[in-house]
């Protein structure tokens, strides 16, 4: 379904990826991990189209994403919710929700996706007429989720959704992950949090300083004693 | 009584001018929240406008269509002035941007001084525009009233297209987070140009007021109004929508009353303590009246 060939993207003369080469397969949850400056958001925000690589091929059921902009690649199903959640403080819930679906001609559609998104977070049901800047950190993430959801993503881009947030409403995150996968929605999740991620994953890929280092099945990397010491060694592995 | 009726002629005046700031400030607004550029050649839209229903007025069509002729060349040269000038570079420092902008104005008053002489001309009002209306002992310029009844419409119109429309919110949500309503599939370059034609249409109904109200067009008329707009955008919040519509009426009445409260010796240097005021204010409001750090929670 997506597929990265010997990426290579600079900031100016900041090498920041340096040839990333992964494949994303029709309904799969992959994991992408690593440390903070791995590359790991730079890898979504080139799928995406915001950044451009130099070298290297993105390919998506079919076409090249390197040569289409970012307003496209958004009608072509393959939708991030960025890091740090960046939903529109100044614009109701409602409002918010809506600005995923900016691109469809389908109301009812819509419609329907909007009550998905309340079956999924009911919170924001009862939200939908306040700004977004009212909400509390786990609901915006929840927003952001379901903003992303009301493009009707056949490729979901996840970076961080459990940042900064308290383990409840992490697991409650990872649920609707998890359901979300079950659904048959592909996606792939950019993760610090490795522990979580590799519970919820089919593969994962291990970045470092911009290069692909590992990667496998859940199974082979959770045996793997580097990845054991190095990710999955600390209470929380962030 | 008669101090009523003085207060309440006052308070129509501050409103009427407070209106075409109001307008010319939401046109700054619009395009600030999204490219954080702070256009100066705006005033130019107006004198484009302006000359276009001036020119047709003396070619003897009609006033309606002149003024909606000189609407459209406004839009129109707000429109191309995005194209040629800002979008090629997009992304670059704020202080490229403005420069741009000074250039922009540059350009466009000499080009105007070069095709109509820098010497200004008549702007022939219809005469339903220089009436004085009565009511009792109540004098009201006709102009006064329209500038006021046609802002609260487009302004009417505004919030609906602001709230209501995909475009509008789609608008919004790019003046708040440009990358997160890139990432939604916005259209960046379409969002622009909204920005660009609806704050150079508004530039475009400003210009005719303006230019009935003072009864001339000269090349250089834009600066006043461009000026008056920015300070009422900064008192309302930069970038703010609802602030730039505050800032104007707030500004239009603080001109009005200082006319009105300042000793005749003092009136020619009204705008000093205009400014006096906007300093003290933002002493206290950094940011403006509404003006928020909203941005990020984290």
């Amino acid at each position: 379904m997506l597929k990265l060939e010997d990426v290579h993207v600079y900031y100016g003369q900041v090498h920041a990826l340096k040839g990333i080469t992964l494949e994303v397969q029709p309904g799969e949850l992959v994991a992408l991990l690593g440390a903070n400056g791995a590359g790991k958001s730079t890898t979504l925000m080139t799928i995406s189209g915001i950044l451009r690589p130099r070298r290297g091929q993105i390919t998506y059921e079919g076409r090249d994403l390197t040569k289409i902009s970012a307003d496209e690649i958004v009608r072509l199903g393959a939708i991030q919710c960025p890091e740090g959640r960046r939903i529109f403080g100044g614009l109701t819930v409602w409002e918010n929700l809506r600005m995923g679906a900016v691109r469809r001609r389908d109301p009812q559609g819509v419609q329907r996706d909007l009550e998905w998104v309340f079956t999924l977070f009911p919170i924001l049901k009862q939200r939908l007429h306040q700004s977004g800047a009212t909400l509390s950190g786990g609901e915006q993430q929840m927003l952001a989720i379901g903003r992303a959801l009301m493009a009707r993503p056949r490729l979901l881009m996840l970076d961080e959704p459990s940042l900064g947030l308290a383990p409840l409403v992490v697991q409650a995150i990872f649920d609707v992950i998890q359901q979300l996968h079950a659904q048959g929605v592909t996606i792939l999740l950019v993760e610090q949090n490795a522990r979580q991620a590799l519970q919820v994953a089919d593969r994962a890929y291990l970045l470092e300083t911009g290069r692909v280092v590992l990667s496998g099945t859940v199974a082979e990397l959770s045996a793997n004693p580097e990845v054991e010491r190095f990710y999955l060694g600390g209470t929380t592995g962030s | 009584m008669t101090t009523f009726y003085y207060l309440l002629q006052q308070l129509i005046n501050a409103v009427s001018i407070g209106s075409l700031y109001a307008l010319m400030a939401i046109g700054l607004a619009m395009v600030f929240g999204i490219l954080r550029l702070i256009n100066f050649a705006h005033g130019d839209l107006i004198m484009v406008g302006s000359y276009t229903a001036l020119l047709l007025l003396v070619a003897g069509l009609p006033f309606g269509a002149a003024a909606l002729a000189g609407i459209a060349a406004s839009t129109l040269a707000g429109l191309i002035m995005e194209r040629v000038a800002y979008r090629p570079i997009r992304g670059a420092p704020d202080v490229s941007m403005l420069l741009t902008s000074f250039a922009v104005t540059i350009f466009l008053e000499n080009a105007a001084i070069l095709l109509f002489s820098p010497s200004s001309r008549p702007f022939p009002a219809p005469p339903f525009l220089t009436r004085a209306l009565e009511f009792g002992v109540l004098r009201i310029a006709s102009l006064d009233l329209i500038a006021i009844v046609v802002a609260g419409i487009l302004l009417v119109l505004l919030t609906l297209f602001v709230t209501r429309t995909m475009a509008g919110i789609a608008m919004r949500a790019a003046a708040q987070d440009l990358l997160a309503a890139r990432l939604m599939g916005v259209n960046v370059n379409r969002v622009i140009a909204y920005a660009f034609a609806i704050g150079s249409m508004l530039a475009g109904v400003v210009g005719l007021l303006w230019s009935a109200r003072v009864g001339k067009v000269d090349p250089l008329m834009g600066f006043y109004p461009v000026l008056k707009a920015f300070v009422a955008s900064v008192i309302g919040g930069l970038g703010s929508l609802p602030g730039a519509v505050l800032g104007g009426y707030v500004l239009g009445t603080l001109e009005i009353l200082l006319q009105g409260l300042l000793p005749p010796a003092l009136t020619p240097f009204r705008d000093a303590f205009v400014f006096v005021a906007l300093i003290i204010l933002l002493l206290f409001r950094p940011n403006g009246i509404l003006g928020t750090t909203e941005r990020e929670k984290v």
